[in-house]
């Protein structure tokens, strides 16, 4: 409102400006009147702010006090009436104001309502955020980084349809995991706009969903690559959906069972490749296990409040000590594990050289959040875990164990 | 009626929205959740109640998070022709809708007085007042909440366990019901068209 007035900066009268004031109220509350009644209305602005910032709303104005400028000149009313007349207008005004308001407040309640009618245009949006497209991508990256690490020759159908199998697979498993979490995702602020809690799809459609993400997915690795990819698929989908998920409400123990669900789609990839569960296989997933903990402990800690009151059985926020201890534990075995892995013929001796620098600094994190217990700390070793995993697996990919290496020893000791 | 409306916004109450006959009927989750709300002595309305869905939506309407409990209500759609087992699952619905509002706002509101009762005994302990020099409510650390964050959820794990296993019951009837209503919709279509090629 004060605004407005700036505008009206040619105009001295007072009679001219209160007029105008009057005007401009009954536009807004005319206008808001008829969003009431009109049901498809989708106001641009917020009614209580003024519309005149709007540049036709300016012309508008324009052409009011035009059109005023000869009407009061031939009624110039004494003072007394002026004031008179000021005050029923600035009385009424204050009534249509408190009108306008209410009605304001109510027409953006209403405004919040949504249909609850599926837009095929939003659709692909909504999929991608009920599969947690994100997520998906990362796991099927570490399932392709498996499936590169294996010592056989690269075949190429093979790896797309083990990464399109893992990727839907995921896509299922995620989704079925917002079909039961509805009503804690609610009440966390991490979650709280997902599609199932935000009525953009239905139940049901999720589920579908779900299932034809999953049973494609599972034939495609069990027919198109082998069996044993195909159990593993469908055995990780299985433990996400009915253990992990309601575990993690049970008991603390749930981070262990995530921990085995993500070590297992690089062992996918490596068994889509070679056929068999290698040493190999394992090493793999044991890195991704042991990555798990820095990255989830140190997530967690900033979420203790939300856990509490939802009913999240975490470790941050029962066993906060051990919390810390583990996180620590499995950055210092991450070491350990890229020591193993020239071992097990999977790279060379390089590789626990070169990723000494990025273990000993995560390691680092995980200790400074074990001695310091706060805030920043744990954001400090969460960001961190999110580029050390990329990091540490492209620096494992340079040091593969060369083909050749492995034949000419295969060839000795046959 | 602009008088009276200005008046009760003044009053601090809700504006009464009232549905002309022309509205086509939705049925509201409110029954529950007013019952419950005039146990707590707060006024009976809830915020589904006060909204009406325009005449011509054949569909359901949700709202905006809840202030309690936070969830989004939902105002189900009542079609023409619906069938037992569409009624049977709009009912079941609505129930779940309550008794999810009923759980997740005594929970939160428990939470916060918790969170409140705990502070200001730390606070007492340590010889502080709830509000700072410059009038700012005085907040602990969260190293300092952990200890009432852990107590807090072991002392509602029961409770909880109770609440999951009605959940996921409850969860998974609804999305079965949806599927045998789907079902049912997608046959009686296949029927009149099939009456339609025989005419």
């Amino acid at each position: 409102m004060p605004c407005k007035f700036m505008h009206c900066c040619g105009v001295v009268n007072k009679r001219w400006i209160t007029f105008q004031h009057l005007n401009f109220l009954k536009r807004m509350y005319v206008t808001q009147y008829n969003k009431d009644l009109s049901q498809q209305a989708k106001p641009k602005s917020d009614p209580v702010a003024p519309p005149f910032l709007e540049k036709k709303h300016l012309g508008q104005e324009k052409t009011v006090i035009r059109e005023i400028r000869p009407v009061s000149p031939l009624h110039p009313p004494s003072s007394e009436t002026l004031n008179r007349n000021e005050f029923k207008a600035v009385n009424s005004a204050a009534v249509v104001e408190d009108l306008a308001t209410a009605v304001g407040a109510e027409s953006k309640e209403e405004k919040q309502w949504k249909e609850m009618k599926l837009q095929l245009d939003d659709l692909p949006g909504i999929l991608a955020r009920l599969s947690k497209i994100k997520l998906t991508a990362l796991v099927v990256s570490t399932a392709s980084a498996g499936f590169a690490m294996a010592p056989v020759p690269f075949d190429l159908t093979c790896f797309l349809l083990t990464s399109i199998g893992t990727g839907l697979a995921s896509c299922a498993a995620n989704s079925i995991n917002q079909f039961f979490e509805v009503p804690f995702d609610s009440n966390m602020n991490r979650t709280k706009n997902r599609p199932l809690v935000r009525g953009q799809i239905s139940p049901l459609l999720a589920v579908s969903f779900a299932a034809s993400c999953a049973v494609p997915g599972i034939a495609l690795l069990t027919l198109g690559v082998n069996p044993l990819t195909g159990a593993l698929g469908a055995f990780n989908i299985f433990l996400y959906t009915c253990c992990y998920t309601p575990m993690k409400r049970m008991s603390i123990i749930n981070t262990w069972v995530g921990a085995v669900v993500g070590a297992i789609p690089p062992i996918m990839g490596w068994t889509a490749a070679t056929g068999s569960l290698d040493a190999g296989a394992l090493l793999l997933g044991g890195i991704l296990y042991s990555w798990q903990f820095p990255h989830f402990n140190a997530l967690s800690w900033g979420l203790r409040e939300d856990y509490s009151r939802g009913g999240y059985c975490m470790m941050s926020v029962t066993h906060p000590a051990m919390c810390r201890r583990v996180a620590l534990r499995h950055c210092l075995a991450l070491i350990g594990l890229s020591t193993v892995a020239p071992i097990l013929d999977v790279t060379t001796w390089n590789f626990p050289l070169i990723s000494l620098p990025i273990n000993l600094y995560i390691s680092y994190l995980g200790f400074r959040f074990y001695r310091d217990a706060d805030r920043s700390s744990s954001r400090k070793l969460f960001f961190c875990s999110l580029w050390h995993l990329p990091m540490l697996l492209l620096l494992m990919l340079t040091c593969k164990k060369s083909l050749l290496e492995k034949e000419d020893k295969s060839e000795l000791f046959s | 009626m602009a008088e009276a409306a200005a008046a009760a916004v003044r009053a601090g109450r809700r504006v009464r929205h009232v549905c002309s006959g022309t509205r086509r009927c939705f049925s509201r989750a409110g029954g529950g959740a007013g019952l419950l709300a005039a146990e707590r002595g707060r006024e009976p309305e809830s915020r589904a109640s006060s909204f009406c869905p325009p005449a011509h939506s054949c569909n359901d309407w949700i709202g905006p998070p809840d202030s309690q409990s936070n969830l989004r209500p939902i105002v189900f759609h009542i079609p023409k022709n619906e069938s037992p087992l569409g009624r049977r699952l709009r009912e079941f619905r609505q129930e779940t809708q309550v008794w999810n509002q009923q759980f997740w706002a005594s929970q939160n509101v428990s939470f916060r007085k918790g969170k409140e009762e705990f502070i200001y005994s730390r606070l007492k302990a340590k010889g502080l007042e709830m509000k700072g020099e410059t009038g700012q409510k005085v907040t602990l650390s969260a190293e300092e909440m952990a200890d009432f964050y852990k107590d807090f959820l072991s002392k509602n794990f029961k409770k909880h366990m109770c609440y999951n296993r009605e959940w996921y019951k409850r969860n998974f009837t609804i999305t079965f019901l949806m599927g045998q209503v789907a079902f049912e919709r997608a046959w009686r279509r296949l029927g009149w068209k099939k009456t339609k090629v025989g005419n």
